[in-house]
């Protein structure tokens, strides 16, 4: 069976700087695959370019580009906008920016279906009041008739999450969704996207840089660095056993309660994401790597580390293992 | 060691008259409400709580930035309201979420980093140049990086030189409010190990102000949680962690993500109900979210039930200690 999205060797440029340098990524049905990295890695224009949605001067190029078995590559604006907010939908991180201040919720909420299904409007209002039940908003029909600005922020994302559901979508691409939240606004956010996608069997794309959102919520996770992915696994394995220096790295970073005690310095890593000029060769990691060697400078290999499990790394397998011993 | 408080609040009040309309009489807004603690010199206070709690409008009363409605503000046993801006600078320093919006952008950054120094005045070229170089390195910016514009440097660098601005003056204490989250995680690591740094080398004492309940975990030594202008709960930071007593500071805890696959989102058991501080709920403020809210909450507000070397603001915790 084909996967739901299918990605191979997505390039984006603008002008003379490459953001995103040959991703491959599956999302399958049911299947939640989180794109992890700092800002500047290129992962929010991944999910640009495949809901083509590029700012002016931006230009992707992809080996393949398919979307439910149809190869969307050579979509025109027309087509791709038929398709979104329809069968691919999005939510994105700043909940008010995406709403229009100047229509209420309802209005907003009922255009999608009328425009994509051609929906006579009282039973767009009915699935709209429905969809809001759904996602954990009491009174519906006071909601309704609100303006964006009449609402938390909690209850604006609430209000995308819905809207982006009023087409039964079958992929939802999600930049960041609970950035912007308190952390019990934005876990309750994510078990409401984690039921309804257990419930309708989405596949989800979730950009974000939370390793600890990833941990609880991915199935499957890509790791980027400087518009590559350099290591993806499933999400257990991920975690217990990353082969990526930057992978490595970057959970150091994280303070848990529990395991770094108070005062005690957290991993960090030194240096900052280099600036890649067109032309560029070898590991992109490689002057921040605790681990860097000669190789480093020429072609790295994109090799299995496990089921599932790649890495963009000169270092042999088990290589982390056997230093630990 | 002296046993003043670096920093001391009594009762602090903060009203703010928010406009409804051109003709409706405007509503009064209690952000900060009888607030009092101590801070013990050398240590960190982490003070938590959602958007709107207050805890920003704390800080900039201790900071002097904005007059008390009520109650003092005693850093270094002296009152904030009886010095002057130069006396308080010399004490007490912000470091500000933002770098990018807290540098001015059309400075470089020896500049900004020398401002404190001009406004306190009768200081030679030489020895600001001297203390600027010194503030500097202390934050690992290179003399080359000084002078840059804040738009030539990264978001941690930036956060360094609003670091450096804050230390030039040699202060006691400094306020962080939100220091590290417009950050990436691997600069913030860098930025908090460098604040802890600095803090035990320099004896600094620090009010730390964060929504995440992870940082403040790692780098407090007591921790207030504040709810709709109170602190419900505070106490030593281990204390705090191991044993919350306020059902808000509990479902502040469970809604910590750990990197740790497996386990799932959290149900915290708040309902959707959110606070809005133009509309403290009666008695316990925190009730309508409350998972344990009885008949008493509502109409009762509860009183500062003492445990450990803190308190709690709970009915629950009142009736369990009267046993």
């Amino acid at each position: 069976m084909s996967a739901l999205l299918d990605v191979r060797d997505l390039r984006v440029t603008f002008g003379g700087t490459a953001a995103v340098r040959g991703i491959s990524l599956t999302v399958e049905k049911g299947e939640t695959h989180c794109l992890v990295g700092e800002s500047g890695c290129g992962k929010s224009v991944t999910s640009l370019a495949v809901m083509g949605l590029l700012a002016r001067g931006g230009r992707r190029e992809a080996g393949l580009l398919s979307f439910a078995g149809t190869d969307i590559r050579n979509y025109g604006e027309r087509e791709m906008s038929r398709l979104r907010g329809d069968r691919m939908a999005m939510i994105f991180q700043e909940p008010m920016t995406s709403l229009n201040p100047a229509y209420t919720v309802g209005s907003q909420m009922t255009e999608v279906l009328r425009r994509h299904r051609g929906t006579p409007r009282a039973q767009a209002v009915d699935r709209a009041a429905e969809l809001l039940g759904r996602v954990g908003i009491t009174a519906p029909g006071l909601r309704l008739g609100q303006y964006p600005h009449q609402l938390s922020g909690g209850l604006r994302q609430r209000v995308m999450i819905a809207m982006a559901l009023m087409c039964d979508p079958e992929l939802l691409i999600a930049d960041e969704p609970t950035t912007a939240l308190d952390v019990t606004v934005q876990a309750q956010i994510l078990r409401l996207l984690a039921g309804i996608q257990k419930e309708l069997g989405l596949g989800i794309l979730l950009i974000t840089h939370d390793l600890g959102v990833v941990a609880r919520i991915a199935d499957r996770v890509s790791v980027m660095y400087a518009g590559e992915v350099v290591e993806s696994a499933p999400t257990a394995q991920l975690f217990a056993d990353p082969q990526h220096p930057y992978t490595r790295g970057l959970l150091t970073c994280v303070p848990v309660p529990g395991k770094v005690r108070r005062d005690e310095p957290l991993g960090s890593i030194p240096g900052m994401v280099p600036r890649i000029p067109p032309g560029y060769s070898g590991c992109a990691f490689r002057d921040r790597c605790p681990h860097t060697h000669a190789e480093c400078q020429g072609d790295i290999p994109r090799r299995a580390a496990g089921p599932g499990h790649e890495v963009l790394c000169t270092l042999p397998a088990g290589w982390f293992a056997r230093q630990a011993a | 060691m002296s046993a003043v408080p670096a920093i001391e609040v009594r009762g602090l009040r903060r009203i703010f008259n928010v406009r409804q309309g051109l003709f409706a009489p405007p509503r009064q807004v209690v952000a900060v409400d009888d607030v009092s603690f101590a801070v013990p010199a050398g240590s960190v206070l982490g003070v938590v709580g959602e958007s709107g709690c207050g805890k920003s409008t704390l800080a900039r009363m201790i900071l002097g930035l904005l007059p008390p409605s009520a109650g003092d503000v005693l850093v270094d046993g002296q009152r904030l309201s009886d010095m002057d801006r130069r006396a308080r600078a010399r004490l007490i320093q912000p470091v500000f979420q933002d770098p990018f919006s807290s540098l001015n952008p059309r400075r470089r950054v020896r500049d900004i980093v020398a401002m404190p120094l001009m406004a306190q005045g009768n200081i030679s070229r030489t020895e600001m140049d001297r203390r600027v170089e010194e503030a500097l390195s202390r934050v690992g910016l290179s003399v080359e990086q000084g002078s840059r514009f804040p738009s030539q440097l990264s978001g941690g660098q930036r956060q360094r030189v609003a670091i450096a601005r804050a230390l030039v003056l040699r202060p006691r204490i400094v306020v962080c409010d939100e220091p590290t989250s417009a950050l990436d995680v691997s600069v913030q690591a860098q930025i908090l190990n460098l604040l802890a740094e600095l803090r035990r080398e320099l004896g600094l004492t620090y009010l730390f102000i964060s929504h995440n309940l992870a940082v403040v975990e790692h780098v407090a030594s007591e921790v207030a949680v504040m709810y709709l202008g109170r602190i419900v709960e505070t106490n030593e930071s281990e204390a705090l962690f191991a044993d919350p007593r306020h059902p808000y500071t509990r479902a502040l805890l469970a809604s910590v993500l750990t990197p740790e696959p497996g386990l799932g989102v959290p149900d915290v058991g708040l309902g959707d109900t959110m606070p809005d501080p133009a509309n403290v709920p009666s008695g316990c403020r925190f009730h309508p979210r409350c998972p344990l809210a009885f008949e008493r909450c509502p109409i009762e507000a509860p009183k500062r039930t003492p445990y450990g070397a803190g308190f709690v603001e709970c009915h629950l915790a009142e009736t369990a200690a009267a046993n």
